[in-house]
């Protein structure tokens, strides 16, 4: 393709930048382990359930013992060893044996040695091999039903959202979507649940403008999208959230219930929800990890960052943003096809030009990462209620999308900021979006912009500016940049923030066999 | 004289003719039936004559509807009442432009859900930047600093916090409702502020899906806000209040 003519050389530049800036983090990431990131490993190990007997409501069993092993000697040895040799000093069959006897207060945690050391490190090491082969299951089911059913017949692939707080609800909503032409259908979650430093149990019914992200959840929504995969004939996929708290487990979760895609950024658990700097970046690597060894696609969420900050102004920092979660999930193992970049259709319609200027910036995007499944999400702020012209604004949000050749297309809502959309709002977007991909899915191989046209020249300036932003990082700190307000104009100290507490730094002889063997794998 | 303008119908192309357009969806299949139904409805909604312009199924029980037609209704002007907010909606750029000019410095907000309250689902919509109904949190306007506590703050911290950091407003949020929790906590909240600050306290605002917006009073509090409230809708009072409150001084 190459339309815009990028220098190479300035593009190397810019990936060498991204790389330079984001090692600190990284370094800092693998040193440092998060009471999430030792919850999902004994989720991988087996753990299930919850207590459902404790004052505060139901407290998942793994955040009992995690949290047990955490007061009676610490995290910097990671939970597997205090607790596998608990588990066979105390002659129990399970981890949640374990955790009942923790919660009754049996059970006296401490860092095996010697022989008890080897013993535990061999326990754990097969509980959680065992976790992870059922993730190497799902992923191979996954592609096995792909080749079956196919992959939808059209790119981009059509994203469309569903959020009723009832997972029942949720999936008579997701089938008829599929059947009206939903490729990818994401459950979105209820608002807050990124906050929860635990993962809800079971099956709910009662989420605020969105359902909770749980197990069973994601296992019946997968159970019903597999059957009307069937039915339609394709492989519909499913995605959801890993940010927020539980970043890590919500990620083994996925893995183990065989989702998709999911939402995972690198900073927006830390701009958007105030989330600890150095949680996020943790629980980031162990969830990548997590991702690649599963298949999962990633949808990075840079579209967020022009909700606040002007979609002109700052459209570089959408392209140094997408250049660091390259890196991360780079170094966290992922593989370009799995890196679902985000970037969003949000400049001011009154702005002159706006549509050649997002024609410039989604270009970029793509030509920078030819590889990735770009996910383009739909104008949201300057979506005003006027219903008609916001149809219109979708219309040419698509169109941008089918010129630029974006991957992953997030259906536009007239109804957005408005009500969540009715059924007919719905379909109304759908035939929208039918009607651009029929009229003008092949028109980018009509589309040349002017090599010295506004596009171009647009898309060299963005990129420029990323590299001279990207300089500004790698002088002065990753962290420092994002406390002074670089990204979405939010400032987050590294040392402040939510979950700040649950940051451990590791121990010389600190133990996780799912790290060591995802680390391996790569 | 009656004024000629007091009495009006909706204007579609001529005055007075009373042209509307609406859409809606049947729970019917696709058919002459649904258009019948379609037609049916529209005319107990006082169209009349209404044209079903057009119809299309949407998966095998529904059908989707657009419908022309002039309505019978006449608009008394007179009888119009409004619920008058006693504020005007700013945007986030007014708001911050307003507080500039009325406070020469950032307004400091702290807030939290107190009591043994977890929910911060009602003010982390409130403030953080992520927002609720497409609106930003208060951590986005520029001249406001917000101070978010979190959850399960006690009295005492939050007026310890609202001290140290010269609180112009606080904002407490109540979910859980068991026992009036909300109603006695809140109260104990603002006769802390009373007996710690006197007539210095900050602006006391409470937030819940519970509260009813007539107990500022009883609850010892400035403002109530109910379910639905959205941040905008509390960053205008915050100015509303704050310009109130300089009116007074000078």
């Amino acid at each position: 393709m190459a339309l815009l003519d990028l220098d190479p050389n300035v593009v190397a530049t810019a990936r060498e930048l991204a790389a330079r800036a984001a090692e600190p983090v990284v370094s800092l990431a693998k040193a440092h382990t998060t009471v999430a990131v030792e919850r999902a490993t004994l989720r991988l190990a087996g753990i299930t359930g919850a207590d459902s007997t404790h004052r505060a409501g139901d407290v998942p069993w793994v955040n009992r013992v995690v949290d047990t092993v955490r007061e009676q000697c610490g995290l910097e040895h990671g939970v597997v060893l205090p607790a596998f040799h608990a588990l066979k000093e105390h002659n129990l069959g399970s981890l949640t044996e374990l955790a009942e006897a923790t919660a009754a207060g049996q059970v006296q945690f401490k860092i095996p040695a010697g022989k008890d050391l080897t013993a535990a490190r061999k326990a754990s090491t097969s509980a959680v091999a065992k976790g992870l082969k059922t993730v190497d299951r799902n992923k191979v089911q996954r592609d096995k039903l792909v080749a079956k059913l196919g992959d939808p017949a059209q790119r981009p692939w059509i994203y469309l959202i569903v959020a009723t707080g009832d997972i029942d609800e949720d999936v008579v909503q997701a089938q008829n979507a599929a059947r009206a032409g939903a490729d990818v259908i994401a459950v979105i979650r209820s608002t807050g649940q990124s906050l929860l430093d635990y993962v809800p149990e079971g099956a709910t019914h009662h989420g605020f403008a969105g359902t909770y992200a749980t197990q069973e959840n994601f296992r019946i929504m997968r159970a019903a999208l597999d059957d009307v995969s069937k039915e339609v004939g394709r492989y519909v996929r499913l995605t959801n959230y890993a940010s927020g708290l539980c970043m890590p487990e919500i990620a083994v979760l996925a893995g183990l219930q065989r989702l998709d895609m999911m939402l995972n950024d690198s900073m927006y658990g830390i701009l958007f929800r105030d989330i600890n700097p150095i949680r996020t970046f943790v629980d980031q690597r162990f969830s990548r990890q997590v991702h690649a060894r599963a298949g999962i696609i990633i949808n990075t969420g840079e579209d967020n960052y022009l909700t606040t900050a002007d979609a002109v102004d700052a459209a570089h920092t959408v392209t140094v943003s997408q250049l660091l979660n390259e890196h991360f999930a780079h170094e966290a193992g992922l593989p370009d096809h799995l890196l679902g970049l985000g970037h969003a259709f949000e400049i001011n319609p009154k702005v002159p030009d706006s549509f050649r200027l997002e024609l410039a910036h989604a270009l970029l995007a793509r030509e920078l990462f030819p590889d990735a499944p770009l996910k383009w999400m739909p104008p949201t702020k300057h979506m005003t209620g006027d219903v008609f012209n916001g149809y219109l604004l979708d219309g040419f949000f698509n169109l941008a999308g089918v010129l630029t050749g974006q991957s992953i297309l997030l259906v536009g809502m007239m109804t957005e900021a408005v009500v969540t959309p009715f059924l007919s709002d719905r379909d109304l977007a759908l035939q929208n979006v039918r009607y651009v991909l029929n009229a003008a899915g092949s028109l980018a191989e009509d589309f040349r912009p002017a090599p010295d046209g506004l596009i171009v020249k647009r898309a060299h300036q963005v990129l420029g500016e990323a590299v001279d932003l990207l300089e500004r990082i790698v002088d002065d700190g990753l962290l420092i940049a994002i406390a002074d307000g670089t990204f979405g104009l939010m400032k987050r100290p590294a040392d402040k923030g939510k979950g700040a507490d649950g940051v451990v730094e590791k121990a010389g002889a600190y133990f996780n066999p799912a790290s060591e063997m995802l680390e391996a794998a790569q | 004289m009656t004024d000629p303008k007091r009495y009006v119908r909706p204007y579609g192309d001529t005055t007075g003719d009373g042209m509307i357009q609406t859409s809606f969806t049947l729970p019917v299949p696709f058919g002459p039936k649904a258009d019948g139904a379609a037609q049916q409805l529209a005319n107990k909604m006082g169209m009349d004559p209404a044209m079903v312009v057009h119809s299309s199924p949407i998966g095998d029980d529904f059908t989707f509807f657009v419908v022309y037609g002039s309505v019978k209704h006449l608009v008394d002007l007179d009888e119009v009442k409004v619920v008058e907010r006693e504020y005007p909606l700013l945007s986030p750029a007014e708001v911050n432009s307003t507080l500039k000019k009325v406070l020469r410095r950032k307004l400091v907000v702290v807030g939290g859900c107190i009591g043994t309250d977890a929910h911060t689902v009602g003010i982390d919509a409130i403030l953080n930047i992520k927002g609720f109904a497409g609106e930003k949190g208060l951590e986005y306007y520029r001249e406001l600093k917000v101070v978010n506590l979190g959850a399960q703050v006690s009295v005492p911290e939050l007026v310890r916090s609202a001290r140290a950091e010269k609180a112009d407003a606080v904002l407490i949020s109540q979910v859980v409702t068991q026992r009036d929790a909300h109603i006695l906590n809140t109260q104990e909240m603002s006769a802390a502020f009373r007996e710690a600050m006197g007539d210095r306290r900050p602006l006391l605002v409470a937030g819940g899906p519970r509260f009813d917006p007539l107990m500022a009073g009883e609850l010892g509090v400035d403002r109530v806000f109910s379910r639905g409230t959205t941040p905008g809708e509390v960053a205008s009072y915050l100015v509303h209040a704050m310009q109130a409150k300089k009116g007074v001084a000078a």
